[in-house]
């Protein structure tokens, strides 16, 4: 089996005395679009954000295409960021920018493209995510939160990278919306031959655009599989969390 | 067994309670000095964001002049006031434009450009960087090959240390402007006269005091309103919080820091 896009072995990150990832333990192989599904606090964001190295784990490592991440620094850890991309959940556009400059950003900021060249390519990559150009220089606030999600995922893809972050894309938009972010994020993934991790509780999101499914729970991978069996994982926790009871092993975040 | 329960809990130990206090204070201080060291390493070596750094110039530095411009011009037509009415006392009131001049150039000018921008501008970027932190957009940014201390925190450090000297040329200027006008026409001076005796008194180093001073006013102010941004907890409150903490922090940094380098002046003949 070649190299797995992204691994993370043991991984475990605590804040003081309060342990939230226990032992993470996943692989994702190249082309491959893996959901870990989680309840509120599970330690979905923060796996998440310790994947991306914006934080660093207490202990375990976590490798990208074969290099570990956690030990990366300067340039080394620059051009593994300049292959991987991330939607976050609140879009986290740039506000003092426009919306082809935000697209752009990477281009006119780091790769020091020209700015007529950038916004060119930064109208074409609005366009994959069917957003014409009349767009291009509003603001982030002058756009709504779908056309947002958009525009974050154009961002992410604009570098053509071989791994891309979802944080619950479909947060906060009404299903249809949410329905048409998942068709452009298996279009554009699918396109660009990238992997994806994505983390959400949204069940119809995750049975669209997932090849595998991973369940976290209190801190630890208790379930990892295809995503065409989970409805019988033979798990009760996954079947609670699946079918979405308030009763079963799984306690409410209330 | 409840009532020891109550007491450990509602009532804590008073000498924890202090050894926790000043564990946070030493924690901060060094967490402070840590970021500082990195914002000036970053504004110091390559890479610069030029765009940024003007941008941030305009913000800081342009949008400031009519705040300064205006505070300067009320405090040295008060200081003109009081020194004629306390100079009077002794048939002195002919140095007022040699003690106002005196005063804005070395002391009053560049405290008040400090303190106003301590409000306006730190209060400002931590308000920014704060719901900018709070928004993901400073992960954003690092997911982007970005590093914030470079395209925001450095561009907003060297855009004070550069504006702040400027903005204290024009708050000298306008202030010694403001004692001419209460000399002249509240005190019945002789125009000519009274900017003469400015102009003869004033001496480069006076000016070259003020403008020392701002440069080290422009940088603690920056890192306050960056350092409080970067650390800003979620929410309405917590970005209040963090302009709160950082217009108070650099208030009471840009006081105390204006008294050192005052005894430092002094000291050696500046």
């Amino acid at each position: 089996m070649s190299t797995p896009i992204l691994k993370l072995e043991n991984v475990k990150k605590s804040f003081g005395s309060k342990e939230v990832l226990k032992g993470v333990d996943i692989e994702v192989q190249k082309g491959e679009s893996l959901v870990v599904l989680g309840g509120s606090g599970s330690g979905k964001s923060v796996m998440l954000k310790n994947a991306l190295g914006l934080m660093t784990p207490t202990a375990g490592t976590i490798w990208f295409d074969g290099q570990d991440v956690t030990k990366a620094t300067g340039r080394t850890r620059e051009k593994m960021r300049a292959r991987i991309g991330m939607l976050f959940q609140s879009g986290a556009l740039f506000d003092s920018l426009t919306v082809w400059e935000n697209v752009g950003f990477r281009l006119l900021q780091v790769d020091k493209m020209r700015r007529k060249d950038a916004r060119e390519l930064a109208i074409e990559t609005l366009k994959k995510v069917r957003l014409g150009s009349d767009v291009a220089d509003l603001y982030p606030a002058e756009i709504s939160g779908g056309m947002q999600k958009r525009v974050s995922l154009a961002r992410s893809i604009i570098s053509k990278p071989d791994l891309i972050f979802f944080d619950e894309p479909t947060t906060g938009l009404d299903p249809i919306t949410a329905d048409a972010i998942n068709d452009l994020i298996l279009e554009q993934v699918r396109g660009l031959g990238a992997a994806a991790v994505s983390i959400t509780h949204d069940m119809a999101s995750a049975r669209k655009i997932a090849d595998n499914i991973a369940m976290l729970y209190e801190g630890k991978i208790i379930w990892h599989g295809p995503a065409d069996i989970i409805d019988n994982s033979g798990s009760e926790y996954v079947d609670q969390f699946v079918h979405g009871r308030a009763e079963g092993p799984i306690q409410p975040a209330i | 067994m409840s009532n020891v329960s109550t007491r450990k809990r509602g009532i804590p130990n008073p000498l924890q309670w202090i050894g926790a206090a000043v564990l946070g204070f030493f924690a901060e201080i060094g967490r402070l000095t840590v970021f500082s060291a990195r914002v000036k390493f970053a504004a110091f070596t390559p890479r610069w964001y030029a765009g940024q750094i003007w941008r941030q110039i305009i913000n800081i530095g342009f949008y400031s002049l009519p705040v300064v411009g205006l505070s300067a011009v009320f405090i040295g037509a008060a200081l003109a006031l009081n020194i004629y009415e306390g100079g009077s006392r002794y048939g002195a009131e002919q140095f007022v434009p040699n003690i106002v001049v005196l005063g804005i150039t070395r002391e009053l000018g560049v405290t008040i450009t400090g303190l106003m921008l301590a409000g306006r501008v730190s209060a400002g970027i931590s308000a920014e960087i704060g719901a900018m932190r709070v928004t993901e957009q400073i992960d954003a940014l690092e997911t982007l090959s970005a590093s914030p201390y470079r395209y925001l925190y450095a561009p907003r450090f060297l855009a004070a240390i550069v504006s702040l000297p400027l903005l204290v040329l024009v708050a000298d200027t306008i202030g010694v402007m403001g004692g001419w006008l209460v000399s002249v026409y509240g005190l019945d001076f002789d125009s000519t006269t009274y900017l003469r005796n400015t102009l003869d008194f004033m001496t480069t180093e006076d000016v070259l005091v003020g403008v020392i001073k701002a440069v080290v006013f422009g940088a603690v102010i920056a890192i306050m309103g960056c350092y409080q941004g970067d650390r800003s907890e979620a929410g309405a409150t917590g970005v209040g919080r963090a302009a709160t903490l950082s217009m108070v922090g650099a208030a009471v940094l840009v006081l105390a820091t204006n008294y050192l380098l005052s005894t430092l002046f002094v000291e050696i003949g500046l």
